[in-house]
């Protein structure tokens, strides 16, 4: 038994979370969020000379090639300090769904780039109030050209490439955009978190390639990336929850009210023990799927799920009640706890409500185990 | 990362299993049903379990040879527990006594004492119990009113414990006793090991919500205990207590049935108002919760194995094990029920779906949110001890025992 991360990935954990500290990586959330960048260029360059983004991408194209189990140890950091970079979109999504389903060709053009931080990549899949899911995709494809609008798309007002779900001959599948090759119209959109910029992209017969060896790849290679996805997601997830109930617990211990500690009340001590426990278990089902991406296990659609399900559970728990351990602080535009709240809740719908993937999670356990006689 | 088992621990869990193969029923095999948990014909099968187990040296798998244990591992511990967790064996008689009650003899008993007592409670010829809980002393246990009196060689006892399981069919107890009222709480108290059959002990039982009575009340009038029976200082009864308490982690921890396949599989076989249950979006949450949480305990306790097996201590992660499972348990009682519609009332095994699980689960379940301490008493110590919060304020601190305001 040896469920848990490694020396060396402890070690690579320790440096991320230095240098992020170093780089005041909260602090440049705050500035972007106010300020009119899309996202922390400075930043952004720093984590491409470290050569981040190409964790998980083979040397062959450019990547360092350590593997998907230290992608997740970064992940969490990045979650934790809130960077505002196009990370998510750039590595656990375009890159990702290069590697999935990308040719020989479109991977030896765009991963040496994404892996780089030279390259800003996006993923798009929504396409306004609808679920993101097969039946609700319009978006197609047709003699190379794509027609369609996809939003919201995070960071898809800066990447230079897109990985698009769209309709080809039959069932929606994965489709490269050179989004510099003309025949697109991006908007910026207002979200709820101003740190991380989203866009509509409205498409009208950009050139697009498909992936998944010329047919999209299907569904089930739309669902491949989503999952992997889910898994680094869902580190991001708990970092953030853990971020914030360090901040709420730092506060109790420091705040007084009727003589003592508000943390000494059992009030905020239960709160926080609730916020501890349900990190705990989004730590355990987040790591179970980051044993499942690094070996490619049967059991990724099970394992993502539930680290997905579980991870948007502790951090919008955590965001919330950190707020509330704040009292009238907490609310405040000085400090920091909306900025906790407003990505909790930007994650938790990034890849596809809860709801939406709770439902995923039974109709995979229900295919997994064969019906039992009548109780 | 990984799941397998080294190759020590490969070859322990194999022995394992091809004695419970040969020694048990696998859960679902036929014929494979045992008393239910607090009925009193489980204890004569316990007692033949214990003793097989012992002879085939399963028995205090991490306690020291000479005084009849293994000489093993936490880990070797760990992967018994998992694999007999498969089978149908007799459980809730020999957990108290041997997961709490002799770990601390061992820690403070003498010699002489340590050869007399171990080797028959692991042979299961000689049952134990804990009477550390009164009436007025549940969470605030420190707090227990019980006196001890010094009469020469002798203690002399009066009062009263409560909640104390298997006190009925227990040969010997741990007692956590008042040595002197006139100095703080937890200065006072001392600890000691008594034979139950001691003239002016009287037990009786207590009814539960469930029917059953597995635990009791148990009254001392002028019981004599001998001062070498005593573990620890006169006074420092609150350290040895704390060993005690410290081993009830791995006493208790995960509660039986109904948890998440029970539930998905009712669901999996109910018709409702608008087709099968398991297609119904409200269903699927709540299954989906579970799920999470059962697999994420779990994983939890994979996170603990791997600190074992690597030799080292487990972090406090395992604190959240109890709380959650309880709750849990709880709640899929209550929704197994109500996915039965009126029917759900029903208790009766013959009637009901699963031999009444879910009915029966209702009524044991909040003893999991009490027993082993109570949900609130884990969250302060989840709160203080893992994440550093004060502890509250106690007016009792500092103040003689004697002086310390009480209720009724």
């Amino acid at each position: 038994m040896n469920f848990d991360f490694s020396d060396d990935q402890r070690m690579l954990r320790d440096q991320a979370a230095r240098f992020l500290d170093q780089r005041g990586a909260l602090g440049a959330a705050r500035k972007v969020l106010e300020g009119e960048a899309p996202y922390d260029e400075s930043l952004w360059k720093g984590i491409g000379e470290l050569g981040w983004a190409g964790t998980a991408i083979p040397e062959a194209y450019g990547g360092s090639g350590l593997g998907r189990i230290e992608l997740c140890v970064i992940a969490e950091e990045l979650g934790r300090s809130l960077a505002p970079t196009p990370f998510s979109s750039s590595v656990y999504l375009a890159a990702e769904a290069l590697l999935e389903a990308g040719s020989e060709e479109q991977k030896k053009a765009w991963l040496p780039k994404l892996a780089e931080g030279k390259a800003i990549g996006c993923f798009g899949l929504g396409e306004g109030i609808a679920p993101p899911t097969a039946r609700h995709i319009r978006a197609s494809v047709s003699g190379g050209k794509l027609t369609g609008t996809k939003a919201p798309v995070a960071d898809g007002d800066v990447a230079d490439v897109a990985v698009v779900v769209a309709r080809g001959a039959g069932e929606p599948g994965l489709y490269l955009v050179d989004l510099t090759a003309g025949g697109v119209t991006r908007t910026t959109l207002d979200t709820v978190d101003p740190s991380r910029s989203h866009a509509e992209l409205a498409f009208d017969g950009a050139p697009a390639e498909p992936l998944g060896g010329g047919t999209g790849g299907g569904w089930e290679a739309v669902q491949r990336v989503l999952d992997r996805a889910a898994v680094l997601f869902a580190f991001e997830q708990v970092g953030g929850a853990q971020a914030a109930l360090d901040m709420a617990k730092d506060y109790a211990l420091n705040r007084y009210a009727f003589g003592r500690p508000i943390g000494s009340y059992q009030g905020i001590k239960h709160k926080l023990a609730d916020m501890y426990m349900k990190i705990e278990l989004a730590r355990a089902n987040a790591l179970y799927g980051a044993w499942a991406i690094g070996c490619d296990a049967p059991e990724l659609p099970v394992a993502a799920a539930a680290a997905r399900i579980s991870a948007t559970d502790a951090s919008w728990f955590a965001a919330k009640e950190n707020i509330q351990t704040h009292g009238g602080m907490g609310f405040t535009w000085e400090l920091d706890c909306h900025l906790f709240y407003r990505r909790a809740k930007l994650l938790a719908l990034n890849l596809g409500s809860e709801r939406l993937w709770k439902d995923r999670l039974v109709s995979l356990l229900e295919t997994q185990n064969a019906p039992k006689q009548a109780a | 990362m990984d799941f397998t088992d080294t190759k020590e621990e490969a070859e322990y869990r194999a022995r394992v299993r091809d004695w419970l193969d040969r020694n048990a029923k696998k859960k679902g095999e036929a014929g494979a049903a045992a008393p239910k948990y607090g009925h009193d014909d489980l204890v004569p099968l316990a007692r033949e379990w214990q003793a097989k187990k012992y002879e085939a040296g399963f028995a205090g798998i991490t306690m020291p040879v000479e005084y009849g244990g293994q000489g093993g591992t936490q880990m070797q511990q760990v992967i018994y527990n998992q694999e007999e967790a498969r089978y149908v064996v007799p459980r809730g008689v020999y957990e108290i006594g041997l997961g709490m009650c002799i770990p601390t003899m061992l820690a403070y008993a003498t010699e002489e004492q340590k050869q007399r007592y171990v080797r028959p409670a692991l042979r299961g010829e000689e049952i134990w119990c804990q009477l550390f809980s009164e009436p007025a002393a549940g969470s605030d246990v420190a707090a227990v009113r019980t006196r001890a009196v010094r009469d020469g060689d002798d203690w002399i006892i009066n009062g009263q414990k409560i909640w104390t399981s298997g006190a009925h069919f227990s040969d010997f107890g741990v007692i956590v006793l008042r040595t002197d009222p006139s100095v703080p709480k937890h200065k006072g108290l001392s600890y000691f090991f008594l034979d139950m059959h001691s003239p002016g002990i009287e037990v009786r039982r207590i009814k539960q919500i469930a029917g059953i009575s597995n635990f009791n009340e148990v009254f001392f009038t002028d019981v004599r205990v001998p001062d070498s029976q005593r573990l620890g200082e006169v006074g420092g009864g609150w350290k040895v207590a704390l060993t005690t308490l410290m081993n009830e982690r791995y006493a208790v921890g995960h509660r039986p049935p109904p948890d998440f396949d029970e539930i998905f599989e009712l669901a999996r076989n109910l018709e409702l108002e608008d087709g099968p249950a398991i297609r119904n979006a409200l269903v699927r949450e709540r299954l989906a919760d579970w799920y999470c949480q059962q697999q994420g305990l779990r994983l939890t306790h994979f996170r603990t194995m791997t600190a074992l097996s690597k030799g080292q201590t487990p972090g406090p992660e395992n604190s959240i094990t109890k709380i959650i499972s309880a709750n849990k348990q709880q709640e899929i009682a209550a929704f197994g029920m109500d996915l039965l519609e009126q029917a759900g009332v029903i208790h009766d095994d013959e009637r009901s779906p699963m031999r009444a699980m879910f009915q029966e689960a209702l009524l044991m379940s909040p003893s999991g949110r009490v027993a082993g301490g109570t949900d609130e008493i884990l969250r302060n110590i989840i709160a203080e001890r893992v994440l550093g919060l004060p502890q509250d304020p106690r007016v009792d601190k500092d103040v003689p025992y004697d002086k310390v305001p009480t209720g009724r």
